[in-house]
């Protein structure tokens, strides 16, 4: 008993309030969604908004069973969690149930189950188990070889699934990395990768490999100071391809200018290393590498995108990019609900006055654009208010990893805080048209059983070892 | 212990970031931004696109020849479909519930938010009717089209005709939408981008129950559309009329120009047909049936067909055999019935001997021509035979012989000026000389002229030695201008003086004394000196083709003409009093002998006694 007075007595109940609030929310604005004047009661158990209401009081129930659990339940079977999320991810590829070209979905009876939003939660608890070991040094080979397998087996087997919303959510685990200490460089690299691949894709490969050139100079000047060299060295690549340019003019090469540079620069990089070994300048060889792999990115960034990408995904990037416009195709749903959530002017239209989202327009609008209601009905202070509940959730939750004792929980604690921070950031994004459209729910408020219950039992797991973190010495 | 906690600081920084980035878009978007405001009751835009009508196409006088005519189709958004009473629509439209289960599907596949049409050409009657109920049916709305219509039977072939784009010229320009309409031949084809002006949008705000609520954004995004330009058409209405009226139940082509300007006077393709058939909803098997006929209605003869000359090519070996000096005006050969040499022979026919030049044409002197052809061709001047040749061909390329003429039609062929490789290959480099291909002296053998080429030819004999590129529209209305290329005077190698011995020559042939051997006195116009020239291509197919060249009048000539008659027999029989008939209907405007319409027009000739 003595330890179960603890447990309330030390749970964070602003959090809980803050859940409370954000699913109250949701539930009202699925009831203003799909709203049906044949069906007025929010407790009509036949529409969206009555069945939410089952999906929350499920939710709630099994928000107190987590409670009750012992809190080294989930370190000491954290691998075998998700492994038994990883069998059922195989499992819902091989028996699962078709519904919008996705196949993640176990159909039992009138009820189903996404197991794709639970393995987030396994995927949070083997991170946390495999990094809260004593002997573990994160910044090995051999550690980023695991945590690399831990993070991409299911999102390989989502992908496979054919949901790549859902798989592109794993990326976010490397905040938790980060929090734990991976090299900054690692970081910056996947940083440079994401800037790389978008730049790529709006400027021409020509424009880029000037543009890392220019940069690449200016970095060595940064870092020598030495005005004379950076300017020796650029001379030598501009008389290299000047003289290129008047051999190809003179012999009729017709090499296109973007491969005269290519060749300059490659001679030239040559010069540029027998001299740092003669004059001892550092640096020299890093920079290099940097400025050919750039280039040799933008090579294979046209083929991913052609290749590995579907036309619709290609399509949605490109629409959010400017490079492409459609709007009765991929445009439609983001014009549609820009012009919701814009519709809703400052104060919204009010409760159940909102017309957009009711009447088909927006589509999805109890799922992945329910933010549209909000916007419409609630205008720009509903919208800010979610979004400041969202933001300080978030910061409240980094404070209370931040205040564990033990590794495994600080590390979930960061784990639960990137999945919900993904999934507000692209949902919310997508509906104003600043991130390509990718289908995720918006955690507590999307309509569906699988997501809030995923998105409840991540975060009360980590309320339980919150309310235990005390005992540890 | 915990040497990161810092990072705790980035992490926090990202959330609060994102959360200030999106507010900020959200105060643009629902506060700033007014365009989105605009209405406070349910909208949806839906894009109209409003078609322009097409160019009016007119003749040379100012006749009307093509117009336009309203229709419209029904278009759906399969999105925007919702249940309805499918018996009522069917009885609206005549259909049945087949057609609409098929044509939403259809549409569907095409794509779910973008409008495809369900339903072609509806009449304005039909319209009518659905248009007051209209709103029971969410998710359909009418699309104004226009539809071709012509004041005529005549001239399809000048014309052309409009079809529907196929998925190629989509997928190529992307001005065209599926279902849009687009010239596929004649003057609908070439001078499209003139015609057809510039499609324009209205975007419209709709309510769920598909009524439209009035313009979006304040027109902001709308475009008017550009009506498309008329065009005037170098053709004479009442003579290219008269052109098919006297080719009915005959194959072949006639094509006048005006030999001053290079303007296209008539272009008769027999058989033609009715150009009302490829328009509207009977377009396929209309078509169908047009293209499977064995007379080839659809195959335009005038720039397609490619002949042999016949003696019209003696005028072209006179010029150059004038202008290489190898023959003179006095030049005097005698025949004796047929041309001997080796053991070969072309045959002439019986006539007074000897001739020089110009009675040379008058008469039609197959051996005259054989001697002046072995004359050009074996000139010392030349080192060899392979030399000559190529200076002969280069003078009838100088005539557009060999080559396409590029007027404004698409479908020009470029006929056929052997090239000496043939020669080289058939009978070795050094194995022919003059008398192996003696056949083309007399307009025989591998040579292909189009009846387009051929009255072009006749225009330049006509203006003594240059001529104007053959074109079919005079003048563009709007900002359009047509091409320069159609004001610019092309040269023969020949000299222009060399060209009034032939013309005195042409003249004898239709009006020298009787009993002269004229060979075309059948062409006499009263009060008008035509001149001209009989043809008689043989060809395997059968009977020879009748052809006839002239234009008139001798000095200042305003029509230069070609008539092929298709396994009509000697040119004089059919070809001459019907280039007679065309230009007596041009220059004096009515005919004089009723006799000779009639003889034209009950002409019988069997095209089913086809030589294998």
């Amino acid at each position: 008993m003595q330890r179960k007075i603890n447990i309330w007595f030390n749970i964070d109940w602003f959090t809980i309030i803050l859940y409370l609030l954000l699913v109250f929310m949701g539930w009202i604005n699925i009831y203003a969604a799909v709203y049906n004047e044949g069906h007025q009661s929010i407790f009509d158990f036949s529409m969206r908004y009555g069945k939410q209401l089952i999906w929350i009081s499920a939710g709630l129930l099994l928000a107190f069973i987590i409670l009750l659990i012992d809190i080294n339940f989930y370190s000491y079977f954290a691998y075998a969690i998700y492994g038994t999320m990883i069998l059922l991810l195989v499992a819902v590829l091989i028996f699962g149930k078709e519904i919008n070209g996705a196949t993640s979905w176990f159909q039992i009876g009138s009820f189903r189950v996404q197991p794709s939003e639970f393995a987030k939660i396994a995927t949070a608890l083997a991170i946390s188990r495999y990094l809260s070991a004593f002997n573990v040094k994160i910044n090995s080979f051999k550690s980023y070889i695991r945590l690399a397998a831990i993070i991409l087996l299911p999102a390989v087997l989502i992908l496979l699934q054919n949901d790549t919303g859902s798989a592109l959510v794993y990326f976010v685990f490397i905040l938790v990395l980060y929090r734990e200490g991976i090299s900054e460089s690692i970081l910056l690299i996947g940083l440079l990768i994401v800037v790389l691949f978008i730049l790529a894709l709006v400027f021409s490969k020509f424009v880029i490999l000037i543009g890392s050139i220019i940069i690449t100079f200016l970095i060595f000047l940064a870092l020598n100071k030495d005005f004379k060299k950076t300017g020796f060295g650029f001379l030598i690549l501009g008389s290299i391809i000047f003289i290129l340019l008047v051999v190809n003019q003179i012999l009729e090469i017709h090499l296109s200018n973007y491969y005269i540079i290519l060749i300059a620069l490659t001679i030239s990089s040559l010069i540029y290393i027998y001299s740092s070994v003669k004059n001892k300048l550092k640096n020299v060889f890093i920079l290099l590498i940097f400025l050919f792999s750039t280039t040799a990115f933008t090579y294979s960034v046209d083929y991913v995108f052609n290749n590995f990408l579907e036309e619709h995904q290609q399509k949605r990037i490109n629409v959010v990019l400017g490079l492409e416009s459609d709007p009765y195709g991929v445009e439609y749903n983001v014009n549609q609900s820009k012009i919701a959530i814009g519709s809703g002017g400052f104060s919204g239209k009010g409760f159940l006055q909102g017309t957009q989202t009711k009447f088909d327009f927006v589509p999805e609008q109890s799922t992945d654009f329910i933010f549209c209601t909000i916007g419409e009905e609630w205008g720009f202070l509903g919208t800010s208010v979610v979004i400041f509940l969202f933001a300080f959730l978030l910061y409240r939750l980094v404070g209370i990893a931040e205040r564990q004792r033990s590794a495994f929980s600080r590390i979930y604690g960061y784990g639960v805080v990137s999945v919900i921070f993904f999934h507000v950031a692209i949902n919310i994004g997508m509906t104003i048209g600043l991130v390509p459209v990718i289908g995720i729910p918006l955690p507590f408020f999307s309509y569906g059983g699988s997501s809030l219950w995923a998105f409840t039992i991540l975060l009360f797991i980590f309320l339980r070892l919150d309310a235990s973190r005390l005992e540890l010495l | 212990m915990d040497s990161f906690a810092n990072r705790r600081h980035i992490i926090r920084f990202i959330v609060i970031l994102i959360g200030f980035v999106y507010v900020i878009r959200l105060f643009f978007l629902q506060v700033i931004d007014n365009s989105y405001k605009l209405t406070a009751s349910n909208n949806v835009l839906r894009y109209v696109t409003q078609f322009p009508a097409r160019g009016l196409i007119y003749d040379r006088n100012g006749e009307l020849l093509v117009y336009n005519e309203a229709a419209y189709d029904l278009m759906v958004i399969p999105r925007q479909v919702k249940a309805f009473d499918t018996t009522e629509f069917c009885q609206i439209l005549d259909i049945d519930k087949e057609y609409v289960r098929n044509g939403i599907k259809g549409a569907r596949k095409y794509s779910v938010y973008n409008s495809s049409i369900f339903l072609k050409q509806i009449s304005s009657k039909t319209y009518a009717k659905l248009q007051e109920k209209l709103f029971k049916f969410s998710g359909f709305f009418v699309q104004p089209r226009t539809i071709r219509k012509y004041t005529s039977e005549n001239a399809a072939h000048v014309l052309g005709y409009v079809g529907e784009v196929n998925d190629k010229i989509i997928s190529k320009d992307n001005y065209y939408k599926s279902g849009d309409y687009i010239g596929i031949s004649g003057i609908e084809k070439y001078y499209e981008k003139q015609l057809r002006g510039e499609k324009g949008v209205n975007v419209f705000l709709v309510d769920v129950h598909n009524r439209i609520k009035g313009s979006y954004a304040n027109k902001k995004l709308d475009k008017e559309a550009l009506v498309g330009s008329n065009i005037i058409s170098t053709i004479d209405a009442d003579l290219q009329s008269y052109g098919e009226k006297l080719m009915k139940n005959k194959i072949g082509s006639i094509v006048a120009i005006e030999p001053s300007t290079g303007e296209i006077l008539t272009l008769v393709s027999s058989p033609s047909y009715n150009p009302e058939l490829l328009v509207g909803r009977k377009r396929s098997p209309n078509y169908l049936s047009l293209k499977i006929d064995t007379l080839k209605p659809l195959f335009n003869r005038a720039l397609m067909a490619q002949y042999p000359p016949g003696s019209t090519f003696k005028i072209i070996n006179a010029l150059i055999g004038l202008q290489e000096g190898v023959v003179l005006p006095r030049t005097k050969y005698s025949c004796g019935g047929a041309y001997f040499a080796r053991n070969l022979r072309v045959g002439c026919h019986y006539h007074r001997s000897p001739l020089n030049l110009k009675e040379s044409i008058q008469i039609s002197c197959n051996t005259y021509y054989c001697n002046v052809f072995r004359n050009i061709l074996d000139n010392k001047k030349y080192p060899s035979i392979r030399e000559a040749f190529d200076k002969w061909s280069d003078y009838l390329f100088s005539f557009n012989l060999g080559r396409r003429l590029g007027s404004d039609f698409n479908n020009e062929l470029k006929g056929l000026v052997p090239d000496k490789k043939i020669y080289d290959r058939i009978h070795g480099k050094n194995g022919w000389g003059s008398l192996t291909i003696v056949s083309m002296a007399i307009g025989q053998g591998e040579l292909g002229v189009t009846p387009l080429q051929m009255a072009n030819m006749t225009s330049i004999i006509a203006n003594k030695g240059y001529y104007y590129t053959p074109h079919i529209v005079k003048e563009i209305e709007g900002d359009y201008s047509l091409d320069d290329r159609f004001n610019e005077k092309h040269y023969t190698k020949i000299d222009s003086s060399y060209f009034n011995e032939v013309i005195e020559g042409m003249d004898l042939a239709v009006n020298g004394a009787p009993g002269t051997g004229s060979t075309a006195r059948l062409a006499q116009v009263p009060n008008v000196t035509v001149c001209g020239k009989t043809g008689t291509a043989q060809n395997p197919h059968g009977e020879d083709h009748s052809i006839f060249i002239a234009f008139a009048p001798k000095n200042n000539p305003k029509i230069a003409i070609a008539v092929y008659i298709e396994n009509g027999g000697f040119g004089g029989t059919w070809a001459a009093p019907t280039a007679k008939l065309m230009i007596e209907k041009y220059l004096n405007k009515e005919i004089s002998i009723q006799w000779w319409e009639d003889y034209i027009l009950n002409a019988e000739i069997n095209y089913n006694a086809k030589k294998n």
